[in-house]
């Protein structure tokens, strides 16, 4: 792959990274619309996905100007099968429960965080650009998934133990947010985007003071799944997720909404 | 409306304040929560802005059921905002009712276990995607036709939250006609779905204005009490003649024959809705009663340990905040 991988085609790669974790995350999100514990929550759960939905636009209509086949983010985003997807499998496994939904956002949120305040001194204008309006927006996402998952890890013992059963069945999809292959070889040479294994130490320093707060423990093992960001190997939970969501496009191909 | 038929409460206070009451609100003033006001104002402006906030937030379910089948992201993003606007109008007109000395979870105790309502609207099927489109463009538009004279209602928190919902509920609609109009303008296919939809929404779009005032007890009191602006059969009307003229641009066929432009009214004639089948919606017996109250009991329910974590937690702080002084 290294040998042929030029410095657009792993610019590509890295921008459906970036948008396929949006795009995913906003669509998990998205699903609990009208059935959040609390009226607040049905709010914010809207608005974070609101958000994303946004950022997907941007990186996935920035990755169709670099592919150059007069796509649009919207045939990126919904003709698209299973293995052309780059997103971690982090942003696809099922909601769950409101505990895992927001362990979850504040797992991406954390890494999310630090990976846009690297983007914002890219040497590509374009994604320095997008990088700074989203940071805005995921800076008020981390605040208020940190503070989540604190008043629920501190919460009763029934939160608590919530809490702790979605960071356990959670913990194993981080390392993949921090595996580095060719394509971030090739934007670490061009300045476009840092090392993921770069962002490691401050993601383990302000995950760790936030679940400290929340009274949990995070697992000891330092197993990780991989295969989502590569597309070498999904969940089985994204080909449902993209049937739902690429369904109107699928059956009624070339109409205009 | 988003309130239908909302029960008037007789009052049985002092004549004398009755009267200075009512000479406030006829002066235009407007009636702040401290201030006195008669036991059947206080208790009908809370069954109506309770059964105005319940319908919103019953009103995420229809559209939620097409968030994560929006078809392009640009439709996604439009539908989520809208459904987020929702919610937050369903958080205004809670705190308004909350100014008359009822709690946003005894109302919500009184929506999940049936004894208040929500707009009957709200009970029928979203089937296909220009019913999206359908619901901002008839449904938020008829409830706009409600909306804009309530922001000039007595009570000032309501007419306050009012004047909130009036300017997003505007954007709502917008959004709907433009998505219809993509689907009465598309294929063949999108413009039978944009028929379908006009099709079976039109009457449950016309029943949310309520039964004709002929037949409504309740009109009265609430109108003199500038807690209802119109009567039901004058926003209807209303409704009919400015939405008429849009499925014609539109070129659909309309939903029904009886609609024919009444020179000497000056204004459209139109056949009325089946009254039994509101009537039947409204104890709980249309297509989707069962299931949407179902969906708000298991949110409320599946909810509840973190409602309590939340609050368990925020009584620790407080008291490790304490400790700390």
């Amino acid at each position: 792959m290294a040998a042929t991988l030029t410095k657009d085609e792993a610019l590509f790669q890295f921008l459906l990274r970036m948008g396929d974790n949006t795009l995913i995350l906003g669509h998990r999100v998205s699903e609990w619309c009208g059935h959040a514990p609390v009226l607040e929550e049905d709010i914010a759960l809207a608005n974070t996905a609101l958000d994303l939905i946004g950022q997907t636009q941007m990186w996935l209509g920035l990755a169709a100007e670099v592919q150059g086949d007069e796509k649009s983010a919207d045939d990126l985003a919904f003709l698209r099968d299973v293995w052309d997807f780059r997103n971690v499998l982090l942003v696809e496994v099922p909601n769950e429960d409101f505990g895992r939904t927001l362990m979850r956002q504040f797992l991406f949120d954390a890494w999310h965080s630090i990976q846009l305040g690297h983007l914002m001194t890219s040497s590509d204008d374009r994604i320095a650009a997008i990088a700074a309006k989203a940071s805005k927006e995921v800076a008020y996402h981390l605040e208020r998934s940190a503070d989540t998952v604190v008043g629920l890890g501190d919460g009763t013992a029934e939160s608590h133990g919530f809490m702790q059963a979605a960071l356990d069945y959670l913990w194993p999809y981080v390392g993949e947010m921090f595996s580095s292959d060719d394509v971030d070889a090739a934007m670490v040479k061009a300045g476009i985007a840092p090392d993921p294994a770069s962002l490691r130490a401050d993601f383990d320093a302000l995950v760790g003071r936030v679940l400290a707060d929340a009274t949990l423990n995070i697992p000891e093992s330092t197993f990780a799944h991989k295969g989502g960001r590569t597309g070498a190997m999904h969940t089985e939970h994204l080909g449902h997720l993209l049937t739902h969501m690429q369904w109107l496009q699928r059956a009624y191909p070339g109409a205009n909404w | 409306m988003y309130a239908q038929m909302v029960k008037s409460e007789a009052s049985t206070d002092d004549p004398e304040k009755l009267a200075a009451f009512q000479a406030r609100i006829d002066a235009g003033e407007k009636i702040e929560p401290k201030d006195w006001m008669p036991v059947g104002y206080r208790k009908t402006l809370i069954r109506q802005i309770g059964q105005h906030a319940h319908s919103e937030i019953v009103g995420q379910l229809p559209e939620g059921n097409w968030i994560t089948r929006a078809p392009t992201l640009e439709r996604k993003a439009i539908l989520l905002a809208k459904v987020q606007d929702e919610a937050g109008h369903g958080l205004y007109l809670y705190c308004a009712a909350e100014t008359l000395g009822v709690s946003r979870d005894e109302l919500t105790e009184m929506l999940l276990d049936g004894r208040m309502k929500y707009s009957s609207i709200f009970n029928y099927p979203t089937l296909n995607w220009a019913d999206m489109g359908a619901v901002g463009w008839l449904v938020d538009g008829a409830a706009i036709l409600n909306q804009v004279p309530l922001q000039r209602t007595s009570f000032g928190p309501y007419s306050r939250a009012m004047i909130r919902v009036c300017k997003e509920e505007s954007f709502h609609a917008r959004q709907g006609f433009d998505a219809i109009r993509k689907m009465a303008e598309g294929t063949p296919a999108q413009k039978k779905m944009a028929q379908d939809a006009v099709n079976r929404l039109w009457f449950p779009a016309l029943m949310m204005f309520g039964p004709s005032d002929a037949d409504s007890v309740h009109s009265t009191q609430s109108m003199a009490w500038k807690i209802k602006m119109n009567t039901n059969d004058e926003l209807r009307q209303k409704f009919v003649d400015q939405t008429v003229p849009q499925i014609e641009f539109l070129k659909l066929d309309l939903p029904d024959p009886g609609i024919k432009w009444n020179e000497e009214r000056g204004h459209y004639d139109y056949s009325d809705p089946d009254w039994s089948e509101f009537f039947d919606v409204i104890k709980g017996n249309g297509p989707c009663n069962t299931d949407r109250l179902a969906a708000r009991n298991k949110a409320w329910k599946d909810g509840q340990w973190v409602r309590d974590g939340l609050l368990a937690h925020a009584r620790k702080k407080a008291a490790r905040k304490h400790a700390a002084e």
